[in-house]
């Protein structure tokens, strides 16, 4: 029997979502990459204080999160690098409009208080619940009930989105999105 | 402009919390495309997997285990 190594795979696994959620405190993919690195070290130190049973991803969500308050915003959120360097890195979205979508979402997000932007990241995004959710921020299930809700009407409200087909950019744009939304292309 | 006011009760509740500003009711439309929005934001990183870096610290955690013993003599 190995048990270190099924910690591993559960690991590894959580590493692309802990990336995202790093990247999304930060706002710098190289400051979440180190991020990640020490939340990982300091887990791997302190893998005897972990409960088998529960929820390793949510535990190395908490841990990243305690070290991000801790260490990384004392040094102020210097650069935001929205628009430059960081979407440089990713290549993933071929569709040009989709993408200055998703850099007007993302700045959008930017500026909702940074509590709100975890609650609306780790339920809307990572996959959390809010019970989860409540436990990685150390708060009550309400107050990240309440912080999702006031994220959503904050970003609808900064990109004016007054209906579903009015939501930032140009037509096309709109025309892409809802095409992959009801993956219906008609061709 | 003409956006639909959702009707809402102005009382001292919608006033207490962090922030002050009273929350609106969304849509479940509005709420589908911020919710589709952030996970197509999500999953950009999420597609790129594992980056070495991260692969290499978690390989140590394969030494103390019964497998070890992989690099004998070659």
């Amino acid at each position: 029997m190995s048990p270190h190594k099924n910690v591993r795979e559960v690991m590894l696994e959580a590493v692309p979502s802990l990336r995202a959620f790093a990247i999304s405190l930060c706002g710098n993919v190289d400051r979440a990459d180190d991020l990640v690195q020490e939340a990982l070290l300091r887990a791997l130190a302190n893998l005897g204080s972990f409960e088998p049973g529960t929820n390793m991803s949510a535990w190395l969500f908490t841990i990243l999160r305690n070290l991000f308050r801790s260490e990384y915003r004392k040094r102020r959120r210097e650069v935001e690098d929205v628009d430059g360097s960081y979407a440089e890195q990713l290549t993933s979205l071929p569709e040009q409009s989709t993408r200055l979508e998703i850099n007007e979402f993302r700045q959008a997000l930017k500026l909702l208080p940074p509590e709100q932007r975890e609650a609306l990241i780790l339920v809307g995004a990572s996959g959390f619940s809010y019970e989860e959710a409540a436990k990685i921020c150390g708060c009550a299930v309400g107050t990240i009930k309440s912080r999702v809700n006031r994220a959503r009407s904050r970003l609808a409200e900064l990109l004016s989105i007054d209906d579903a087909s009015d939501f930032g950019a140009d037509r096309e744009t709109r025309a892409v999105v809802n095409s992959d939304l009801s993956n219906t292309r008609r061709t | 402009m003409n956006m639909r006011k959702p009707s809402r009760r102005r009382t001292a509740m919608d006033l207490q919390g962090s922030e002050l500003k009273p929350v609106a009711k969304l849509g479940p439309d509005i709420k589908a495309k911020i919710g589709q929005q952030l996970r197509v934001m999500y999953s950009e990183v999420v597609n790129q997997g594992v980056p070495d870096r991260f692969v290499e610290i978690l390989r140590g955690l394969d030494e103390p285990t019964d497998e070890g013993l992989k690099n004998e003599s070659s």
